[in-house]
C-alpha cells in the first residue's frame, strides 16, 4: 500500500523535457504569486484594491467561479453513473480530479483573502468556534471540505482498484456517487446563499441567485473539462470518444440556455420595477453617475455567453472541434466575468451608505491570483501523472506471494528498476 | 507530442530527493519557531474571549499590556469591565440640530485609538441636499468639505454602528468573533477575528471597518484608558467598529461623540430606565431608525426635535 503510493509519487517526477518546461513555468508563476502574497501579508491588504466600501474583490470573485468549476465532476457523474452512458463513465474520473483541484484552489483563494490567515483554525469545527448553523461561511467550510474529501476518496479508491487490475466495486462506489451528486449541488447552493442571505445587499438578495449559480456552474466547469479532455487525448494514450465530448457539449447548451433565461428574468425584474434596489445592476450594465468600470466587461461576458449558447445549441457547430473549442473558451471567459467580478463587485456598489467606490484589482491581486491558478494547474497535472498510467493500465500492482504488492510497469518489468542499463528506455 | 512510455523508476535517487525535500520542509518550520518568541505562540493559541475564565483573561490582558508598552513606549491599561445589570444602551440623534461639523468623528478617533494612517473613522456624516430624496442614501455625500458648516440648502445625518438587537454582522461571523453583549453593545474580539470581512458585507450601515494596513498612531496620541472589547490598539487584518465607547459607558460616562457634539444633537442613555434621556426622546419625539425594513431592530434612534 505505502509502496504503491510512493511509486505513484515517483511517477510525478519522471517525464520528458517539455513536461519540465511546463512545470518550471508554473513554478515561476507560483513563486511570483507567493512573493506578492508575502508582501501583502507584511503590508496588509492595503496593497489590494479592496477598501471598506468594496470589502471583497478579485480573490472572492475567483473563489466563486471555482466553486462552479467543481461542478464539472457531477455533470460527468450524472450521465456516467446514473444513466450508465458508457463513453462518459470512462472519463468521469478526470472530472472528479478537476473537482478536487478546484476546491483546493477555492480554499487558497479564501485564505489569501483573510486578514489574519494564521487564525484560520478558529473557523474549523472542534478546535475553533465555528458559528454553525448561523453563518453560511461555516456551512461553506463543511460543504467544500466534505466535497473535497468525497471526491478524493472516489478517485483514490478507483485508481487503487484499477492499479490492481480490477474494476471498482459497485457497492463501494454507488453510495459515494449517490452522496456526491446532491453534495455538488449543495456546494453551489451554500455558496450562493452566502451572498443571497444578506438583505443589506439587494443585488445578491434575490432568490434567483442559487439557481443562476447552478446553471452557470454547469456551463463553465464542463467547458473547462472539454478542453482538458482534448489535451489528455492528444498527450496520452487515454482514449476518449468524440461521442462523450459532444454529449457534454450538448448538456452545456441546455445549462447555458437555462442560465441565460434566469439572467433575463433577473434583468426584467430589476429594470422594469426600477426601484432603488436596481442601482447595482444599473451600475453593472450601464454605469451610475458616470462611473462605469464594469460595463465593458459585463457586456463582453454577455456577448460571449450568448454566442457560445448558439455554438453549442446547433449540432453542426457543436460537432466541429474548431467551433466547439471556441464555444468552450467563450463560456469559460464569459462565466468567469459574469459570475466572478460581475457578481461580487456590484453587491458593494453603491455601498450601504450610497457611495460609489470603483474597485479595480491591483498588481498584487493579479499576481497572487495567477499564482493560485498556476498552483491549481500543477495539482491537476500531478493528479494526471498518477492517474493516466493507471488508467491506461501501464501502472498496475500485481499480487505477489510475498508480503507486499510490488508496482510494476507492464511490458518493461525487469529493466530500469535497479538503475541498470535498459534498452527499452532508449527507444525514440 | 510523442507518446513515449514513461521512464522507469530509479528507486534510490528518488528517495534521496524525497528526503531532501522533507528536510527542507522541516527547516522551514524551525525558522518559524526561531523567529517567534513565546508571546507569538501565546497570542496564536489564545482562546476565544468568551471561552476563557477570569485567570486566563487576566493573563491575556497582562500580555497585551506588555505588548502595547513595547510598541508604544507607554503604559496602556486594558480594562475588562463587564456589562452593568439592568442596562440596555440606546442612542438618539437629533437631525434637526446636527450641523455636520464632524467634531464627533474626530472626538471618536481621538478616544478610540483608530489608525491615523490610513485613517479609520467609526462615524460617517452624510450630507443631503434639501428637497431631494434621501432615505435611500443614494444621493448622500460623505466627502463634503466647505469652509463653514452648516451650509445653506443642506442637512446632515451621522451614521455609526446602530448596535442592532438583531445584528446581521453577528449572524454571519463564521467564528463567533463578534457578538452582542447583555447591555446591547455589539463587540469584536480583535484576537479572534480572522479578517474574512463577511460582517462588512452583512452590515447595512457601513459601520464596520477593516484594518487594511497595520494601524499607525504616534504614541503621544494613544488614549491609555482602554477596554479589551473596545478601544485597545488593534491589529492589521481585523475588523473594528463603534462600541458606544464601552470603556466609558460601562463606568457611567457618556460616549466621546456625545460629549463632543457642540449643538447637543446626540443623546445617550439606558433604554430600560424610564427616566433616561433616550427614553424621553423616544416617547416624546417622532423617532425613526435607519433601514427599518431590514428588521435589524437597531438601538440608534433618529428624530427631529424641532422643525427646521
Amino acid at each position: 500500500m505505502a509502496k504503491t503510493v510512493f511509486m505513484a509519487f515517483q511517477r510525478v517526477a519522471m517525464a520528458k523535457g517539455k513536461y519540465y518546461y511546463f512545470f518550471g513555468f508554473l513554478s515561476l508563476l507560483v513563486v511570483l504569486g507567493a512573493i506578492a502574497y508575502i508582501d501583502q501579508l507584511n503590508k496588509g491588504q492595503i496593497v489590494t484594491g479592496m477598501r471598506d466600501q468594496v470589502s471583497w474583490g478579485f480573490y472572492i470573485a475567483n473563489f466563486t467561479f471555482l466553486v462552479g468549476v467543481a461542478a464539472a465532476a457531477v455533470y460527468l457523474v450524472i450521465p456516467a453513473y446514473v444513466y450508465n452512458f458508457k463513453p462518459i463513465k470512462e472519463i468521469a474520473l478526470f472530472g472528479e480530479m478537476l473537482a478536487i483541484t478546484a476546491i483546493i484552489m477555492c480554499i487558497m483563494f479564501i485564505v489569501v483573502d483573510l486578514g489574519q490567515p494564521l487564525r484560520v483554525w478558529h473557523i474549523l469545527p472542534l478546535i475553533g468556534t465555528m458559528n454553525f448553523p448561523s453563518s453560511l461561511l461555516a456551512w461553506d467550510v463543511l460543504a467544500l471540505n466534505g466535497y473535497l474529501l468525497l471526491n478524493a476518496v472516489i478517485v483514490f479508491y478507483t485508481l487503487r482498484r484499477l492499479s490492481q487490475g480490477k474494476e471498482y466495486r459497485w457497492s463501494v462506489v454507488w453510495p459515494l456517487i449517490v452522496i456526491s451528486i446532491p453534495w455538488a449541488v449543495s456546494i453551489h447552493t451554500v455558496t450562493a446563499f452566502l451572498y443571497n442571505g444578506l438583505p443589506s445587499r439587494p443585488f445578491w438578495n434575490a432568490s434567483i441567485l442559487a439557481p443562476r449559480f447552478l446553471a452557470s456552474a454547469f456551463c463553465s466547469g464542463p467547458a473547462i473539462m472539454l478542453l482538458i479532455l482534448q489535451v489528455i487525448r492528444r498527450l496520452s494514450d487515454v482514449e476518449i470518444e468524440d461521442r462523450a465530448i459532444f454529449k457534454i457539449a450538448e448538456l452545456i447548451a441546455y445549462a447555458m440556455g437555462i442560465n441565460l433565461f434566469l439572467l433575463g428574468a433577473e434583468i426584467f425584474k430589476e429594470f422594469y420595477s426600477g426601484s432603488i434596489h436596481s442601482y447595482p445592476i444599473r451600475y453593472l450594465y450601464f454605469g451610475l453617475h458616470g462611473k462605469a468600470s464594469l460595463v465593458p466587461w459585463i457586456w463582453a461576458a454577455t456577448i460571449m455567453n450568448v454566442t457560445a449558447f448558439f455554438l453549442f445549441l446547433l449540432p453542426k457547430t457543436r460537432r466541429k472541434f474548431v467551433t466547439l473549442n471556441l464555444g468552450c473558451a467563450l463560456i469559460i471567459m464569459g462565466v468567469y466575468l459574469e459570475k466572478g467580478i460581475g457578481l461580487v463587485i456590484p453587491g458593494f456598489v453603491p455601498d450601504t451608505l450610497g457611495e460609489i467606490y470603483e474597485y479595480a484589482p491591483t498588481v498584487h491581486e493579479f499576481l497572487v491570483t495567477i499564482g493560485i491558478w498556476a498552483a491549481g494547474a500543477m495539482v491537476y497535472t500531478l493528479l494526471l501523472k498518477i492517474a493516466i498510467p493507471v488508467y491506461t493500465r501501464k501502472l498496475i500492482t500485481i499480487e505477489l506471494p510475498v508480503r507486499e504488492h510490488l508496482p510494476i510497469y507492464v511490458g518493461k518489468l525487469p529493466c530500469g528498476q535497479r538503475g541498470e542499463d535498459c534498452p527499452l528506455l532508449k527507444a525514440p | 507530442m510523442n507518446k513515449t512510455p514513461q521512464h522507469a523508476a530509479q528507486d534510490r535517487t528518488d528517495r534521496r530527493i524525497f528526503l531532501k525535500g522533507a528536510t527542507l520542509g522541516l527547516l522551514g518550520t524551525t525558522f518559524l519557531l526561531d523567529r517567534a518568541h513565546a508571546s507569538f505562540w501565546e497570542a496564536f493559541l489564545q482562546k476565544h474571549y468568551r471561552e476563557m475564565n477570569d485567570t486566563e483573561i487576566k493573563r491575556v490582558i497582562q500580555r497585551l499590556e506588555r505588548e502595547y508598552e513595547q510598541r508604544y513606549g507607554k503604559a496602556i491599561k486594558v480594562g475588562n469591565q463587564g456589562p452593568l445589570p439592568g442596562v440596555l444602551f440606546g442612542y438618539g440623534l437629533d437631525l434637526s440640530r446636527c450641523i455636520g461639523c464632524r467634531r464627533c468623528v474626530y472626538a471618536c478617533v481621538e478616544e478610540n485609538n483608530q489608525s491615523l494612517d490610513p485613517q479609520v473613522h467609526w462615524i460617517t456624516v452624510l450630507r443631503f441636499k434639501r428637497g431631494e430624496k434621501w432615505i435611500d442614501l443614494e444621493n448622500s455625500e460623505k466627502y463634503y468639505n466647505p469652509q463653514e458648516v452648516p451650509e445653506p440648502g443642506y442637512f446632515y445625518m451621522p451614521v455609526q454602528c446602530q448596535q442592532c438587537e438583531n445584528p446581521p454582522c453577528v449572524k454571519v461571523c463564521p467564528t463567533k468573533a463578534t457578538w452582542k453583549e447583555p447591555d446591547g453593545i455589539v463587540v469584536i474580539d480583535y484576537n479572534w477575528c480572522i479578517g474574512c470581512k463577511y460582517c462588512m458585507a452583512a452590515c447595512p450601515y457601513g459601520a464596520r471597518h477593516f484594518n487594511w494596513a497595520p494601524p499607525k498612531r504616534p504614541p503621544d496620541t494613544i488614549n491609555p484608558e482602554t477596554h479589551y472589547l473596545g478601544n485597545r490598539p488593534r491589529y492589521k487584518g481585523v475588523v473594528e467598529k463603534c462600541t458606544f465607547c464601552i470603556h466609558r459607558t460601562r463606568k457611567g460616562r457618556y460616549p466621546a461623540c456625545v460629549e463632543a457634539c457642540p449643538v447637543g444633537a446626540r443623546k445617550f442613555g439606558n433604554l430600560l430606565d424610564p427616566a433616561s434621556e433616550i427614553r424621553y426622546a423616544i416617547e416624546h419625539k417622532r423617532v425613526f431608525r435607519l433601514k427599518e425594513d431590514l428588521n435589524t431592530e437597531s438601538k440608534f434612534y433618529y428624530f427631529f426635535a424641532y422643525g427646521v
